[in-house]
């Protein structure tokens, strides 16, 4: 299955990865209406110390601790991807606590978000595409 | 307007050639037969005829033929050739009386062999010592132009159709193994003989149809080799290639033809290791000499012809044989108008030299 | 604190309808030029400290930013230039040699955009490189001057060695130092993806790169920095360094400050000392000199390399490309007076020099009367820019070109021209980690594949339009090529007529 890896050789932390996740989940058509004065809250995330940087994001994991964590059945495997019901989320954020990655946050409404590699909405991932260094890559790997 | 050698006048041509391997000579009537056949393909501003083994009387000497514009310059030029060669026959080349054909120059032919001293003098071998003082003449003597220089074989050229050229030398009256024929359709009108087709640098005619894109990178190729390109032409430039390369560098006449329409580099890529090392260094030594642009030329040389295409073979040119003679022309007309039942009919492919020799004779070639 | 006279030369336009305060031009400035201003939430930015080298622009997801030549102007002279007087005001206030990089910017005349090309109609057919073979590959080096056969009577191979091109371009030298590891990476792949060569400058070859030494120029310059027997073996030819088209007569300090790491290992000079090249070698006073130099490299190569011998255009340099082309070279490059650099003092670079194409119309003309031309391949650079400006290079004499800013360019370089501050934002000429690693070599290869491929392709075009398919019987075919808007003495020099002749 084909997943987004990132290279902190080559990530630049210029964030761009996180408005392009953000735009991308807006579902609007041009990013500066979309981002304009909004805080972003996105599923990709960079951590950056010591001039090293790179982006974090759901692994995708083959056995999920969050899944297998998941109290209400919100979360399930389709594909390989692990997607969120938000509709049966109650909010308990067990599964933050429990991805290894931090790669587990909670959106405006109190129930949680995810990376679901965009699959839904634009076919591949819009942060693998929006990243100026090829730092993410959208591959498949053993 | 400006004569030829002034400016570059590219043109689309006729060609012919007819050899008899077993050396039989024969009268030049075919050759004049066979060209006038492809009238269409010229268009009266020049023709002309190489005739090799016509001389055998005089097989040892250098026959010069020497256009002059006034008596003046042909006793400047004779001054010249008497203090660099022993002149054994001079005289006036016969002509006939062709309505189509004016403004003849004055047409001589000198039978000559350089001067023992001079030769010495000059420390060069005697076929270089002839060629210099050929371009000597050309370039230097204003109004005098020779425009053959080879041994037992003569170049006979003109402004007109070639049939019309033939007959005004009489050449149904000379006797030679080989011929070569030339129609001219220059697109422009530079009404000079000398420009007239075939050219020719000691026994080495060339007849060329097409009109060579590579023609500024040859002659600039060229020139430093002592050469010098008065007349701008692709025939000129592409017989001085052919000198320069058997005379000078002792090449073949196979190797010659795969320098100037070497092989495709994808198609050297195909060939055995030795065999692509072999193309490979001689596309790579002699790359100012690779000719590119339409061509198919005959090449006279002494016991034989070379018949070769542009390596895309963009010009149309067909061989055929029948008995000893091998017959090589623009059209497949031009062959059986002499000779109605030729066989091996055949169209050589781009850049597949056709080399023709006389059996039984070891030219070294 | 004095008086500044500078007013930024030019302005960054923010559209704030389209800024969505992502900071990545912040982020992306080594300048330090973009501020996100947190109490009020917006970015600000100060244009004092702009080079304008549109990385920001070019980052921001937005299209939010532009930068444009800023209004303010002094009153108008036609003999005291803006320019003119900011150089002034900046040395009347450093007391310092102005100092500049890339190419002459000046406004000279460019030969190559006063000359055309020609293309078949009627008399000879055009060819179409999508249905016939239209050959670019060629050889440098020396060619041989008898035919030798064996026993046989076949032909032996007596060709001095060769490079062999895929198509008549090489990328020239630029120094790992002045350019990063990244960048240096990137023309390596590059090279060998291509079929061609890439040049290590004078800073050694650093050893993650000796696994490219067959598509590598390794080059010897005055300082000899990383010269070693290893390292000359290393490479498909052996370049020595005489002159630069961008300082022609001077030489080369590379700052202690970049000389760190792998840099001061591969050039073999310690930490933090300057590498400053001599303007001249110093075993190099004369022509015969020069000879024992390039035979002593052939020695130490065994024969096997050619010898590059690289000089600037200068006014007598028909004379001296003849004494070269006697000395046992292989190739001379000629790097005309718009060739790049990674620092010049910027007054060598504006006034000293000839352009390339009039050095190499004379050049090729001088070894051909001579009849020396066969001796050496002609290579020239010297701010080639495009595909045409090969074609016309070729047709007025040269084997091939060498292109270095042309390959910065598809790197990322928007000739900022501030390679000496060594903060350069595209990664290439910068040392800094957080800087070099913006240049990904995946990328950066593959850019610089893109850029000669398609050079390729037009190369071919035009070389079919000639009637031309092999880029031999391209050479020195200036036939091929007609001036306009030249005067009798320019068409002269470059052998040419005018258009209409």
């Amino acid at each position: 299955m084909k997943r987004v890896y990132v290279n902190e050789n080559w990530c630049l932390g210029c964030r761009l990865c996180e408005y392009h996740c953000a735009f991308a989940e807006s579902r609007q058509k041009d990013m500066a209406r979309a981002l304009r004065g909004v805080k972003i809250n996105p599923a990709i995330r960079i951590e950056a110390n010591n001039g090293i940087s790179f982006a974090v994001s759901c692994r995708h994991c083959k056995q999920p601790l969050c899944v297998k964590a998941c109290i209400t059945g919100a979360l399930h495997i389709t594909n390989g991807i692990i997607t969120a019901d938000k509709a049966r989320c109650v909010g308990c954020y067990t599964c933050i606590l429990s991805c290894p990655f931090g790669a587990i946050s909670q959106n405006e409404t109190g129930v949680i978000q995810k990376c679901e590699l965009c699959t839904a909405s634009h076919g591949s991932p819009a942060c693998v595409k929006g990243c100026p260094n090829n730092a993410l890559v959208y591959e498949e790997r053993e | 307007m400006l004569k030829e050698g002034s400016v570059r006048i590219p043109s689309g041509c006729a060609i012919s050639g007819i050899i008899d391997t077993s050396g039989a000579r024969f009268s030049g009537e075919a050759i004049i037969k066979s060209i006038s056949v492809m009238r269409e393909r010229s268009n009266g501003l020049g023709g002309g005829f190489a005739a090799y083994g016509i001389y055998p009387e005089y097989k040892d000497y250098y026959a010069l033929h020497i256009f002059f514009d006034s008596s003046a310059v042909r006793k400047a030029c004779e001054e010249f050739l008497e203090r660099h060669f022993d002149i054994i026959n001079l005289s006036k080349i016969p002509t006939h009386t062709v309505k189509e054909i004016t403004d003849a120059p004055r047409i001589w032919r000198y039978f000559v062999t350089p001067l023992p001293t001079k030769l010495a003098a000059s420390g060069l071998c005697e076929r270089e010592f002839t060629s210099k003082c050929v371009f000597r003449i050309n370039t230097q003597i204003t109004g005098a132009y020779v425009f053959s220089s080879g041994k037992n074989m003569g170049v006979f050229k003109g402004v007109g159709y070639p049939e019309d050229i033939g007959r005004y030398f009489g050449l149904q009256n000379y006797f030679g193994y080989a011929f070569t024929a030339h129609g001219r359709y220059p697109t422009n009108t530079p009404g000079w003989w000398g420009g007239a087709h075939p050219f020719a640098l000691l026994d080495y005619t060339v007849v060329h149809n097409g009109e060579i894109s590579s023609y500024d990178a040859n002659r600039r190729a060229i020139e430093p080799y002592g050469y010098t390109c008065t007349l701008q032409t692709d025939t000129e430039v592409i017989t001085y290639i052919i000198d320069y390369l058997h005379r000078k560098k002792g090449l073949l006449m196979e190797e010659i033809a795969s320098v100037i329409a070497a092989p495709f580099w994808e198609t050297i890529a195909r060939f055995n290791t030795s065999v692509q090392e072999k193309y490979e260094y001689l596309r790579t030594v002699f790359a100012g000499q690779l000719i590119t642009g339409p061509f198919s030329i005959i090449a006279g040389f002494e016991g034989g012809l070379m018949a070769l295409n542009d390596r895309l073979k963009l010009r149309s040119m067909v061989v055929a044989e029948k008995g000893t003679k091998t017959y090589i022309a623009s059209e497949e007309a031009a062959i059986r108008m002499v000779e109605p039942d030729v066989e091996n009919v055949f169209a050589p492919d781009g850049g597949e030299p056709i080399i023709v020799r006389l059996r039984g004779e070891a030219h070294g070639n | 604190m004095a008086i500044n006279f500078l007013y930024p030369e030019y302005e960054i336009v923010r559209k704030e309808s389209r800024c969505i305060a992502c900071r990545a031009c912040e982020n992306q400035c080594a300048h330090g030029a973009h501020e996100f201003l947190a109490d009020k939430g917006v970015m600000t930015c100060d244009e004092s400290k702009c080079v304008n080298c549109h990385r920001c622009v070019c980052i921001c997801p937005t299209r939010a930013l532009k930068i444009v030549k800023s209004g303010n102007a002094y009153k108008q002279n036609a003999n005291w230039g803006q320019r003119t007087v900011d150089e002034l005001y900046r040395q009347a206030d450093s007391g310092g040699v102005l100092l500049s990089s890339m190419g002459n910017p000046q406004n000279y005349p460019v030969y190559f955009d006063k000359i055309l090309l020609n293309a078949s109609q009627v008399t000879n057919p055009s060819i179409d490189p999508l249905r016939e073979p239209m050959e670019t590959r060629c050889a440098l080096g020396a060619k041989p001057h008898r035919i030798e056969r064996d026993k046989k009577g076949n032909i032996k191979n007596n060709l001095p060695p060769q490079l062999k091109l895929s198509m008549p371009i090489l990328f020239s030298a630029m120094s790992y130092g002045s350019i990063s590891y990244n960048a240096h990476e990137s023309l390596a792949r590059a090279a060998q993806e291509l079929g061609i060569y890439y040049n290590t400058g004078e800073g050694g070859l650093h050893e993650d790169f000796y696994k490219y030494g067959k598509n590598t120029v390794v080059q010897v310059a005055s300082g000899r920095f990383g010269v070693h027997s290893g390292y000359l073996n290393a490479g498909a030819a052996v370049e020595i360094k005489m002159g630069q088209g961008a300082k022609p007569g001077i030489g080369g300090h590379l700052p202690g400050t970049k000389i760190v790491g792998d840099i001061a290992r591969t050039r073999m000079i310690p930490e933090g000392t300057d590498a400053i090249s001599p303007a001249p070698h110093h075993d190099i006073y004369s022509i015969e000199d020069l000879r024992q130099l390039v035979y002593s490299l052939k020695e130490a190569t065994d024969y096997k390399l050619p010898v590059i011998v690289k000089i600037a255009a200068v006014h007598n340099i028909t004379a001296i490309a003849s004494g070269i082309a006697r000395s046992g070279a292989d190739i001379i490059a000629i790097d005309g007076f718009r060739g790049g650099t990674g620092a010049a003092p910027t007054r060598i670079r504006d006034h000293v020099g000839i352009p390339i194409e009039l050095a190499l119309a004379s050049v090729d003309k001088r070894l051909r009367d001579e009849g020396i031309r066969d001796n050496v391949s002609l290579v020239v650079g010297g701010s080639i820019r495009s595909s045409a400006d090969i074609v016309k290079a070729v047709a007025l004499g040269a084997d091939a070109v060498y292109i270095a800013s042309a390959a910065l360019l598809a790197l990322g370089c928007h000739l900022c021209r501030s390679c000496q501050t060594g903060k350069c934002n595209w990664g290439i000429a910068t040392q800094i980690p957080q800087l070099t690693k913006r240049l990904n070599p995946d990328i950066g290869c593959k850019r610089l594949v893109n850029l000669l491929s398609a050079w390729k392709h037009e190369i071919q075009e035009m070389m079919g339009g000639m009637g031309i398919n092999s880029i031999e019987a391209l050479k020195g075919n200036r036939l091929m090529l007609r001036g306009i808007g030249l005067n009798e003495r320019e068409l002269a020099v470059l052998g040419i007529k005018h258009a209409g002749e």
